[in-house]
């Protein structure tokens, strides 16, 4: 819905593109003009860098995103996957870079705006609010649209009913999506490791993201989980038109899943293309030769 | 028993969730005022309310929102110093008044004191805290303006009236008090359901994943500081003012601290009914444990060994429960109510 919106938008735009360069940009857009070329990157990161003490966990690294991909990051272990979400969410300062979230262009995203800024995430480890029901762990995902204040929330004053009952409509809404009616009301640190991984999905969801960052979504599922979670990441896309940056290690999920895949190594960008692009590139090929071979002589 | 939990059992929700509230107006309201005598009164329900209200209060901050602190005396008493103080200086103002400024004293001071949260975490935090603790106590005792230049520094409770109502007597300093627990406590019941006490409990329990969906981790540790401290403030007003009425800075010491601290932890973290099994515990322990001493060891057991058992056994119950029982006294009682209620069942 969003990417069809914002398609629409580019469409009318189109015959402005070559005034734009011509002329200044017109009162009212406020998009640079170097971006409105290119108006489907939703998510442009240029030559990322971070190092912690000495180590490079990425050096030089580009990605663009466009708007309703789905955008797989691979690479072996350690390769700096999880550090490049962590610096689009504002967790991690780049050391050098620029990301552009939306046309808005920062060196350091102001991790407590995501939510504004349209970016939700899951993390790698688990991490919801283990004393909260399923049902307030996912409606916690829409904080970033509540004002009520706390003097609001105890004598119950009309805004704060108002914003509850947005709240919880958009909660029901988003469990029926990923089939959680059935725990809903259970303490969330109660539920198995693959439902809790679900609910993140939902607190992340919830929030109708104009971009959402995956980090290992089907970590440590059993296979029938795994495939359940892709065909929840595949609807999240296709129904609401998020943009997705999916990191996964299992190449079959990315391969079935994914639009374009980028691969790090040692935080490079070694390949970025199409997945029958990325599967055919030697450097690719040598990577994961070298990182798994030893394991279980499947590569990539 | 069978009846009740038949009755129970048969009984829409709703009523349900009354009868506890029924309950306790009765007794607080029509059996204590009718029946209970001056001493139950005055050494056990007047500082049982009391530290009630402070564990209530310490619960939202460390229970809730995580914060560890050990600065809860402090607070108690900027709350009865400040109430001593606005009644003192300003004429004519309505004992409510006095307890809410009181209040918002203490929660200003609670802020101050709060803001290293914003960077130091667990026990780093609770060190900090002890700042409070320390500077408190000492301000109050340096600037003889505090206690009106009163030579030991000790205040005493001024004639509590409300709406022409003398309060000074037992049954009256109880009515204020237990009003004054039951309207706090109420409001901080609906807090920690609302959206603001959910976002104290994501702070808690992962403050990342808090601060990348929205939730203002700053401010919300900030207001967990002022409103805890200000219900802690308050409480230090009902310490000062209908259970001991006359205090010194030295009766809000350390020790009270860890009292508070005991009673959340031993009637369970993020409770509100805990922080009154706690309190209840706290206060009629000593009472059971000096009659047990004197009941066994006759004259033997002096104040001296009543202080030294009544640590020893204290500090062993709280090692049991962080072990066994980290959810305190409260998750004994929903287990126990459960078993109860399955057996009749
Ligand atoms: N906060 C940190 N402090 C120090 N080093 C870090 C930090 N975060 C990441 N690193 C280092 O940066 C490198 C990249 O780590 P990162 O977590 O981004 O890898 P990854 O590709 O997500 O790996 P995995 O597949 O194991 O999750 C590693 O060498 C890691 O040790
Ligand atoms: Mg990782």
């Amino acid at each position: 819905m969003i990417g069809a919106s914002l398609g629409a938008a580019a469409y009318e735009r189109a015959p402005e593109i070559s005034a734009l360069l011509a002329v200044t940009n017109p009162v009212g857009d406020r998009r640079p003009a170097c971006l409105s070329l290119r108006p489907d990157a939703v998510l442009v990161l240029s030559g990322i860098g971070i190092s912690f003490g000495g180590v490079t966990a990425l050096s030089d690294v580009d990605l663009e995103v466009k708007s309703g991909e789905i955008r797989a990051v691979i690479g072996p272990n350690g390769a700096g996957k999880s550090s490049l979400i962590n610096i689009i969410s504002g967790l991690y300062h780049a050391d050098h870079g620029k990301i552009a979230i939306d046309g808005q262009s920062f060196s350091r995203v102001p991790a407590s705006r995501l939510a504004q800024l349209g970016v939700a995430r899951t993390f790698q480890n688990l991490a919801l609010f283990g004393g909260l029901s399923v049902r307030d762990n996912i409606a916690s995902g829409r904080v970033h649209t509540r004002r009520a204040s706390f003097v609001e929330h105890i004598a119950s004053l009309p805004r704060a009913r108002r914003e509850d009952a947005a709240v919880a409509e958009k909660v029901d809404k988003t469990i029926a999506f990923l089939h959680l009616e059935a725990v809903a009301d259970r303490l969330v640190a109660t539920l198995p490791y693959g439902l809790q991984k679900r609910v993140e999905l939902a607190r992340a969801l919830v929030a109708e993201p104009n971009v959402l960052l995956l980090d290992e979504p089907m970590a440590g599922m059993t296979a029938t989980e795994k495939a359940e979670m892709a065909g929840f990441v595949r609807a999240a896309r296709d129904r609401h038109g998020v943009t997705i940056i999916l990191i996964e290690h299992d190449i079959g999920v990315v391969m079935g899943l994914s639009d374009r895949v980028a691969v790090l190594d040692y935080g490079r960008k070694i390949a970025d293309g199409t997945p029958t692009e990325v599967r055919a590139d030697p450097a690719v090929i040598r990577a994961y030769i070298g990182a798994a071979e030893g394991e279980n002589g499947e590569g990539i | 028993m069978a009846v009740q939990a038949l009755d129970a059992a048969t009984l829409p929700i709703d009523w349900q969730r009354l009868a506890l509230p029924a309950v306790l107006i009765v007794v607080g309201y029509g059996l204590i005022p009718a029946y209970a005598s001056s001493y139950l009164v005055e050494a056990i329900l007047l500082p049982f309310l009391a530290l009630s209200l402070a564990a209530v209060g310490l619960n939202l901050l460390t229970g809730y929102c995580g914060q560890l602190s050990l600065g809860s005396s402090a607070f108690m008493a900027v709350g009865a110093f400040a109430a001593y103080n606005f009644n003192l200086r300003i004429g004519g103002l309505p004992l409510p008044a006095t307890m809410i400024l009181a209040g918002i004293s203490a929660a200003g001071i609670g802020v101050v004191f709060g803001l290293p949260s914003l960077r130091l975490r667990g026990f780093y935090l609770a060190v900090s805290t002890l700042a409070a603790q320390f500077f408190v106590q000492w301000a109050l005792t340096k600037f003889g303006w505090f206690s009106n230049y009163n030579p030991s520094g000790v205040i005493s409770a001024p004639h509590l009236t409300v709406a022409g109502f003398s309060l000074d007597g037992a049954t009256g300093r109880y009515l204020l008090s237990v009003t004054t627990v039951i309207v706090l406590t109420g409001l901080v019941s609906r807090l920690v359901n609302s959206a603001t006490g959910r976002n104290f409990i994501a702070v808690r329990d992962n403050e990342t994943a808090a601060r990348v969906i929205g939730v203002p981790v700053l401010r919300t540790k900030l207001l967990a500081f002022a409103i805890s401290s200000f219900i802690i403030g308050v409480a230090g007003v009902l310490w000062a003012f209908t259970y001991l009425r006359t205090v010194e800075p030295a009766g809000f010491n350390l020790d009270r601290s860890f009292q508070i601290l005991f009673i959340i932890i031993i009637g369970g973290l993020a409770s509100i009914r805990g922080a009154f099994l706690g309190a209840a515990f706290i206060v009629v322990f000593p009472l059971v444990l000096s009659r047990l001493g004197a009941f066994l060891f006759g004259g033997l057991f002096d104040s001296g060994a009543l202080d030294m058992s009544q640590r020893i056994v204290l500090g062993a119950l709280i090692i049991i429960f962080l072990i066994a029982e980290p959810n305190g006294l409260s998750a004994l009682f929903d287990r126990l109510k459960r078993r109860i209620g399955s057996r009749s069942s």
